[in-house]
């Protein structure tokens, strides 16, 4: 194990090559694939209207992060370099639809809702670039700890526009009313556009200006052309 | 099958029902390759072409495949391996008869097969039960939506190089509330037909 090539800090001992802490800290946080490396915008964008289906695209995305790491990372010495991205996309693939038989199987409701997006996770380049960028260089263990903690960087930011546009949009969090709307007689007037397409553009946006404060990225010494 | 006429389908799907403003498909190039219009120009064309190809052939196959064998859950791992192949064979042709276009629009074509828009159509299509003729104008009215799109949204972020951002909106993040403005722009069109 200790013989791979790491790209990110020094190989220790033990199962996660002794850098499990930092690799989880980038996926989440200073990596974050989407506010930082501005990938997979497509389903933070499309299934955020209200807080649940944020909450089980994001479960959908995790689990075929981890498992599709898993098995990159597994195949990374018998798979030949050049036909690297089809057994990629093969095994995303694979896990893509295992999770979409589930949902039809389980919660069919909701598997209409997501509609095609579910499916979508195949281009969802946070799958690829990880399954490219990391699960080839490293042994399966840290591949599937990248893989969680890039799933986990991505519910943060899908529930928190999740969260905004319903709050702002119907009044409700998980289908539970938390502000009266006028329609039902309370104090709160709708702002329908959040639950509408710009709504999420707008949300997002905000998020990740947000994100940049907080960060302090964007300093002048690297500024780039908007 | 749906009994909406194609040239609804494809005013719709450039105007009304954009793939990119509404269905938010092709987001991660739309956002990285539209600095410049002559760029977003280029990589439109691409996607245009390829996607009313992939479309007309991904029906036919789940349509004439498929559906007969009653293997409808593979659906997924046989589109995108259709448009991944479709993809690599234009590349193939393109540079091998006509090199002025292949050093034109070459370097976008590997950019399309992780294109969401061209998979998402052919995802969509299927969803929502079109004919053949329906599903090749959806394929051409998605893709000249979304050119529309980054066409537009280059020429903004060129003349935005000489506005004054504020820091932490500098970037992506501008970008997506410039995008949202353009989505409400285009909801305006929304009278117009209705699929």
């Amino acid at each position: 194990m200790a013989n791979s090539p790491a790209p990110i800090g020094g190989c220790g001992s033990g199962i996660c090559c002794g850098k499990g802490k930092e690799t989880f800290k980038a996926g989440v946080w200073v990596t974050n694939p989407i506010a930082i490396q501005i990938l997979g915008i497509c389903s933070a964008l499309a299934v955020t209207t209200t807080l649940m289906n944020s909450l089980v695209m994001s479960i959908a995305l995790t689990f075929v992060c981890v498992g599709s790491n898993l098995f990159v990372s597994l195949l990374r010495d018998v798979t030949p370099r050049r036909v690297r991205m089809i057994a990629e996309v093969a095994i995303i693939a694979t896990f893509v639809i295992i999770f979409d038989l589930l949902l039809k199987a389980f919660y069919f409701e909701m598997s209409e809702q997501l509609g095609p997006y579910v499916g979508l996770i195949i281009t969802n380049c946070i799958v690829m670039g990880r399954a490219e960028a990391f699960a080839l260089q490293n042994p399966p263990v840290v591949s599937m700890l990248d893989g969680f903690a890039n799933g986990i960087g991505y519910t943060i930011v899908l529930c928190s526009v999740g969260f905004f546009r319903e709050l702002l949009g119907a009044g409700q969090l998980f289908g539970y009313t938390i502000m009266e709307t006028v329609a039902n007689k309370g104090w709160y007037p709708q702002n329908v556009v959040m639950i509408l397409a710009p709504g999420a553009f707008i949300t997002l946006g905000f998020l990740i200006a947000l994100y940049n404060y907080m960060s302090g990225a964007n300093d002048p010494d690297k500024e780039t052309s908007p | 099958m749906s009994e909406v006429s194609p040239w609804v389908i494809l005013i719709a799907s450039i105007f009304t029902s954009n793939i990119l403003l509404t269905n938010f498909l092709g987001m991660c190039s739309f956002l990285a390759c539209s600095r410049q219009v002559g760029t977003a120009l280029g990589l439109g064309t691409a996607v245009v072409f390829v996607m009313i190809c992939t479309a007309a052939l991904n029906w036919c196959i789940y349509t004439y495949v498929l559906i007969p064998l009653g293997i409808e859950h593979l659906w997924f791992i046989i589109a995108i391996a259709v448009i991944a192949a479709f993809v690599q064979f234009v590349e193939m042709f393109v540079e091998r008869f006509s090199p002025t276009l292949y050093h034109a629009l070459g370097i976008f074509l590997p950019l399309i097969t992780v294109n969401c828009a061209i998979l998402g159509a052919s995802l969509l299509m299927i969803t929502r039960h079109y004919g053949f003729l329906q599903s090749v104008a959806f394929g051409f009215g998605g893709g000249v939506g979304w050119m529309l799109a980054i066409v537009l949204m280059a020429g903004l972020r060129q003349k935005m190089t000489y506005s004054d951002v504020p820091r932490p909106f500098k970037g992506v993040a501008v970008v997506m509330i410039i995008t949202g403005i353009m989505a409400m722009i285009f909801m305006g069109f929304a009278g117009m037909v209705k699929i």
